[in-house]
């Protein structure tokens, strides 16, 4: 029987022999403005090797609304609905923040009744936005259908702030000075129907996402985002609280009566993966619904009769001088800066927008990772973009 | 720790370098020699009873009328609580400035945004173009004597 | 000011003349058709059926093999379109009642029956777009490579035991060799279409589908090993005679190759969760991402066709084909066409529920636990074969018990969910329900 030779090539398997041969380069991919998980009109170049990024660099500035310039040439009042237009998905918090640096600027007393209701709107919007954050993350990941039980439950938040100021995504509620109306009849007994229909619904959440073999997997130990580098790159909200850091300016400087509540700041445990994963950053939003819930029933149990409104002229004017301000927004801490000349509008007026910073670390998570992982990311990180182009 | 703490240590450590300070009303903060702001803010996040660990924000303020510009850093320290802002005072003709974004990370899109909208020269960043506005746009529109262009690429900008 | 201009069509040669003939015949007989159009339609409908009739009744005898073919090829065609459509309508009241929605509720009237054919009308009046960087012949190509071997697969799959358009011995063989052929139409959609996405899209799949065949057909040579032919009619033969005769319950290895073939049929048809070459949220359409209009729509058509075959190669190998579980006395196609369904509506039901797993996560599931369980399934299997033959007889009843139980569980939970579905649906869907 005649023996087959092999002949081994040396010189093929030589490695400078190939690369003079095939020429292998990165595949250069854009990532937006236009698809469906970069959650608006964010772009993100990769750079890719087959399925694993190199490199990942966001791209923003696609939604830029001049926001700070407008500022400067409206009345304090005439502002508040443009901070509705900043995180649409979280307008009553918007409200609460300027109309707070408003406030502490100028020495306005906000009555009782206000404080309560300015909390009980500003944390049934934390649920609704945090719901759009855990429905359409469950949607990034290919899960379809938690999206729509999230969206059902926020429909019913969305009648509750429709009834009471007759928008449903742009309140402009939280006014300077207090809030815009009374709250309608039968508001609160509805408010509880809401609040005993949402609790169960979470475990429910939990059941068919949270804790899902696959999500899990796709999720835990996905864009591990340690603590030092959460604070270095300025994450707040949920995004640094999911890396383990116990920091919320609710509990920390409280603000709006957020002192009298008894409430917990969840953290990030890493119990599938390293602290600060993906999977952390989603289930501390799950954790914050429940500790709204909490909030909201508490602040109508204090809720008073009363005034809802201080006297605060149509043209306010602000005393000269200036003010950095911050609230707890869904997405992290929203800040106004604020500076004034005395006149009717703000000289300048700055706002940090928790979103933008949020979304400064994509760049240094996104590293070696596969294609499916950055929506991974960008879903847990949650930036709304209206609020980083402002 | 209350501001006032704070300012006396940062007297005691830089000295005349501190150009100016204010404790009370609503926006605490200390004025540092441009300079001298790298150093200082290595000091305040370093120092073992200051940790000011977080950068909030980077805004820039034209004050057209004193022919000045200046960049306000607002601080916070997680590990203590205690927030403070360092502030610098650049020429208006020339704002220059050392960057911070090697001591907080966070400051690297902050001080795009501040060059974009304001025009503050950040020496040393590593990636200082525009970040809101397209990369080809003229001007920096927070200035008080920005001029909109009349168009942007045969698109009128005012209708 | 960016306008885009599209470039203008003239007509030359013979498509010119075709043109200008359509135009004289649409001018003539459009008002006339559109007049007499309910006349035309139920003409078309009587006439082929007095044309079927007609055949059977004279012809039969002597019909020769080309007029016999023709009308079963129409028949086969006509039921790969029902499926289809039925498909893609169920999966959308399927979806919409998992997500406390109604799904389609308007068009055709009752439940939106109709809404798969609006929808397909409306699919073929859209423009056929063809990005210009495209490589024209093999984008065109792409979806006809697609659709085509997923009908052929159905030319030898048996409705019933002589309900077969050609019963060959290798069946089996035959409609793997289908089904495979399809990823060939994906992977040249996706490169044609010179979209990065598309590119994606298409390398998933081929990665995806080539190494999910293995464990595919491992599984499928579990059963082939116990009846000992490769012919579908004969393994459906083999199962006659009651729920307890089906090849899923003869042993434990059969029982799980059941379910280690399912799980690859439904990343083989690239179904949620192994809906990667697609991933929405990944690569925007994946493969068919420059696809539209009635290109598009025969991607689809493959996908939910490729469900149904491989649905039905699972019922006929596994559960029975169309024997009825109860005795041979109502075995018939109507047995086929239900479990075969009901495997589909399960693969809906998984894709409704499911997260997508990583590219990665694919992989490995099939090479490191999909593959080494099937191959200790058919080893065990011929153990099984040689040694444990005397244990046949109570094995089936235990696993046949346990399938039943199963199938409790099932009705259990369907019927506690309609007790509930008041609680389970959201305010607006509510007073849709039926006695509400």
């Amino acid at each position: 029987m005649k023996e087959i030779e092999i002949h081994a090539q040396p010189d093929l398997l030589h490695e400078g022999e190939i690369a003079s041969d095939i020429r292998t380069e990165e595949l250069l991919v854009n990532m937006g403005p236009q698809h469906p998980s970069t959650h608006g009109v964010l772009r993100v170049v990769l750079v890719t090797d087959g399925e694993l990024i190199l490199k990942a660099t966001p791209h923003i500035g696609y939604l830029h609304r001049c926001a700070e310039k407008i500022a400067e040439n409206v009345s304090y009042r005439q502002y508040t609905p443009y901070t509705d237009r900043m995180d649409y998905l979280a307008a009553m918090n918007n409200n609460l923040g300027f109309a707070l640096a408003v406030e502490k600027m100028g020495g306005i007393e906000v009555p009782e009744r206000a404080q309560y209701l300015r909390v009980i709107f500003a944390e049934l919007n934390r649920i609704a936005s945090h719901l759009v954050a855990v429905g359409s993350y469950g949607l990034d990941m290919g899960a379809f259908t938690p999206f729509l039980y999230c969206f059902r439950e926020r429909e019913w938040i969305v009648d509750l702030f429709e009834s009471v100021c007759g928008a449903r995504l742009t309140y402009s509620y939280i006014t300077i000075g207090g809030v815009r109306e009374d709250i309608p009849e039968g508001f609160v007994s509805q408010c509880k129907e809401f609040l005993d229909f949402f609790e169960p619904k979470i475990r429910e959440y939990n059941d068919l996402l949270s804790y899902n073999h696959i999500f899990i997997n796709r999720t835990g130990n996905v864009g591990v985002c340690p603590a030092d580098m959460a604070i270095g790159y300025g994450l707040t909200g949920p995004c640094l609280r999911g890396s383990g850091v116990k920091w919320d300016l609710r509990k920390n400087t409280p603000y709006c009566k957020y002192d009298e509540f008894d409430f917990d700041v969840p953290v990030g445990d890493g119990r599938f993966g390293a602290v600060g994963d993906c999977w952390d950053r989603y289930f501390v939003r799950v954790m914050e619904m429940t500790q709204s819930v909490r909030i909201v029933r508490q602040a109508l149990e204090r809720l008073s009769d009363g005034p809802v409104s201080a006297k605060v002229p149509r043209m306010l004017k602000l005393p000269a001088g200036e003010i950095y301000f911050e609230v707890e927004n869904p997405r992290g801490q929203l800040g106004f800066y604020i500076v004034s000349e005395g006149g009717n509008s703000p000289y300048r007026l700055k706002v940090r927008g928790p979103s933008f910073c949020n979304l400064s670390v994509l760049e240094g998570l996104a590293k070696n990772c596969l294609l499916a992982d950055i929506a991974a990311m960008i879903g847990s990180l949650d930036v709304v973009m209206g609020e980083v182009d402002r | 720790m209350t501001v006032l703490e704070i300012v006396d240590i940062l007297k005691h450590r830089f000295g005349a370098d501190l150009v100016g300070s204010v404790v009370e009303g609503t926006h605490p903060h200390v004025v540092v020699r441009a300079e001298k702001l790298v150093s200082v803010c290595e000091f305040l996040r370093d120092d073992e009873k200051l940790r000011f660990d977080l950068l909030r924000c980077v805004s820039g303020v034209d004050w057209m009328g004193k022919n000045l510009i200046e960049v306000s850093y607002d601080l916070i320290s997680i590990r203590f609580g205690h927030a403070l802002a360092v502030k610098v005072i650049l020429d208006r003709a020339k704002p220059q400035v050392e960057t911070v974004s090697g001591i907080w990370q966070a400051a690297n899109w902050h001080e795009r945004e501040a060059f974009d909208l304001v025009g503050v020269q950040f020496v040393g960043h590593t990636d200082l173009v525009r970040i809101l506005m397209p990369e080809d746009w003229v001007g920096h529109p927070l200035r008080k004597d920005y001029q909109d262009p009349v168009e942007y690429h045969g698109l009128k900008v005012k209708p | 000011m960016q306008t885009f201009e599209r470039p203008k069509i003239e007509y030359t040669g013979i498509s010119k003349t075709i043109a200008e003939i359509a135009v004289v015949v649409a001018k003539i007989a459009g008002p006339i058709l559109r007049r007499l159009a309910w006349f035309v339609f139920f003409g078309v409908i009587i006439f082929g059926c007095a044309f079927v009739w007609a055949v059977g009744r004279f012809v039969n005898p002597l019909v020769p093999w080309i007029v016999r073919d023709i009308i079963v090829v129409a028949g086969g065609l006509g039921f790969v379109s029902l499926v289809a459509m039925v498909g893609i309508w169920g999966e959308r009241k399927v979806s919409g009642h998992i997500q406390s929605r109604l799904g389609p509720m308007r068009t055709g009237g009752w439940h939106g029956w109709l809404q798969s054919l609006a929808d397909g009308l409306k699919f073929v009046q859209k423009e056929d777009l063809i990005p210009a960087s495209a490589d024209q012949p093999l984008f065109r190509l792409a979806p006809y490579i697609a659709l085509v071997p997923v009908i052929c697969a159905y030319v030898v799959i048996p409705f019933g035991a002589s309900w077969v358009f050609r019963d060959r011995d290798v069946s089996l063989l035959f409609v793997l060799a289908m089904l495979g052929i399809e990823v060939l139409g994906v992977i040249l959609g996706g490169w044609a279409s010179n979209s990065k996405w598309s590119l994606y899209g298409a390398m998933r799949e081929a990665c995806q589908l080539v190494s999910y065949e293995i464990p595919m057909g491992l599984s499928l040579l579990v059963p082939v090993m116990a009846v000992g032919s490769i012919s579908l009619v004969q393994m459906g033969k083999a199962q006659s005679g009651g729920w307890f005769n089906w090849l899923m319950f003869q042993n434990p290895f059969l029982f799980f190759a059941f379910f280690t073939y399912y799980i690859a049929s439904l990343a083989s048809c690239k179904r949620a969760p192994f809906d990667l070459p697609e991933g929405e949220s990944e690569l925007v359409a994946g493969f068919h991402t420059e696809y539209s209009g009635f290109r598009f729509v025969m991607f689809f058509f493959a996908e939910y066709a490729a469900m149904f075959a491989v649905s039905a190669i699972a019922t006929i190998v596994f559960l029975g084909g169309w024997n009825s579980p109860v005795g041979d006395a109502t075995s018939g196609p109507l047995w086929f066409v239900a479990k075969g369904m009901f495997l589909v509506w399960v693969q809906m039901w998984i894709r409704w529920t499911l997260p997508r797993i990583r590219i990665d996560q694919v992989m490995h599931a099939c090479v490191k636990y999909l593959l080494p369980f099937t191959m200790i399934l058919f080893v065990g299997s011929s153990v099984w074969q040689l040694y444990g033959s005397q244990f046949i007889f109570y094995t089936r009843f235990i696993l046949g018990g346990l399938g039943l139980v199963m199938v409790g569980l099932f009705l259990a939970g369907a019927g506690y969910g309609y007790v509930n579905r008041g609680r389970l649906v959201g305010r607006l869907a509510r007073k849709h329900l039926p006695g509400a």
